[in-house]
């Protein structure tokens, strides 16, 4: 292994404050560089890591970028056909209700195809956590749009921008979720900033907690970058983030548990 | 006063030079480097190794883990 290190004296593992966790494998991520997806799969790593769920923890992976998840964290993987990560992890916590059963799925697959499910399982109030990362085009395909897409934006299906006449609006999956009667927690959140990780593993960390209540379904949408298909360097791509996506999609809690 | 050092180990092979550590070190301690990895990325490292405070910044903002973060008070 290769590294680069800085001062050496300060190196010694007593003085050790932040190092990757032992549930993400040794796997490079496949991930474009700036990518949010691979710091939210370290956060999902960290909680699990900590809660002791390593053993407990069931994920389905989706199809999209996301669709190798299963190679990069150390537990318990189901992947699922496009869009029906909701109704397979339906099946897994209710036939191992002991088990901790989590969604990862990006906006072409929860918001687009998998829309009937998401709501069905959100609905049913099944006691999964759903991670939605939106990054409002098709990543993995090119950079299509997706029912996500911002008015104006432009993707490579949409070259003149977004037009809400003929494409339709945006899909603000959360806000739906939010008031359906069986999901508990939904939550907004991105991962571009230091600060912004932080409130982002509170709110994953509260999601694991509450599926032990068995009280309904919690979603986690996280408001990501994809510098590819949005053809910008990865600073730039989370400067525009904040500047056009986070007027629509705001951050911040959706529905929070009634005490 | 007890003034706080940090120190930050890069895993170069597995950085991908997307800046973001960069940009968000409140300190200027990491620079991206002229020469490439294996990849072919310019790859983070700790040019000003004196400033660093061990905040951890660099390292929760790093999508690929490949900054580990070390501090002590001297």
């Amino acid at each position: 292994m290769t590294q680069y290190t800085g001062i050496k004296e300060i190196i010694k593992p007593e003085n050790l404050v932040y190092k990757k966790t032992d549930i993400m494998t040794e796997n490079t991520l496949s991930y474009c560089p700036g990518c949010g997806h691979g710091t939210a799969h370290r956060l999902i790593a960290e909680v699990i890591s900590e809660e002791g769920l390593q053993s407990e923890a069931i994920g389905v992976s989706p199809v999209g970028c996301s669709v190798f998840m299963y190679n990069y964290l150390n537990i318990d993987w189901q992947e699922a056909a496009h869009g029906r990560a909701p109704a397979v992890a339906t099946a897994i916590k209710r036939l191992l209700p002991e088990k901790f059963v989590f969604t990862y799925q990006g906006d072409g697959d929860l918001a687009a195809i998998g829309t009937a499910e998401t709501i069905h399982a959100c609905n049913r109030g099944e006691n999964i956590m759903i991670i939605f990362i939106n990054n409002g085009i098709y990543g993995m395909t090119g950079g299509q749009m997706a029912p996500t897409t911002l008015p104006g934006m432009k993707s490579s299906t949409s070259p003149y921008g977004r037009d809400v006449k003929t494409m339709g609006n945006p899909l603000k999956m959360a806000d739906l979720v939010a008031t359906l009667q069986g999901s508990y927690y939904v939550t907004r959140q991105s991962v571009h900033t230091a600060a912004n990780v932080k409130k982002t593993k509170k709110a994953i960390r509260k999601a694991v907690l509450y599926q032990k209540l068995n009280k309904g379904t919690c979603m986690v949408e996280i408001v990501s970058n994809c510098p590819s298909g949005w053809k910008m360097t990865p600073v730039q791509s989370n400067k525009w983030m904040e500047e056009n996506m986070f007027p629509y999609y705001p951050l911040g809690d959706l529905k929070t548990p009634k005490e | 006063m007890a003034k706080i050092r940090g120190s930050i180990v890069v895993d170069v092979e597995k950085c991908k030079g997307c800046e973001v550590c960069m940009v968000t070190c409140p300190t200027g301690t990491i620079a991206m480097a002229k020469e490439v990895n294996g990849k072919g990325y310019n790859y983070a490292f700790p040019a000003n190794p004196e400033l660093c405070i061990g905040c951890a910044n660099c390292a929760m903002v790093c999508p690929d883990g490949v900054i580990t973060v070390y501090k002590t008070k001297i």
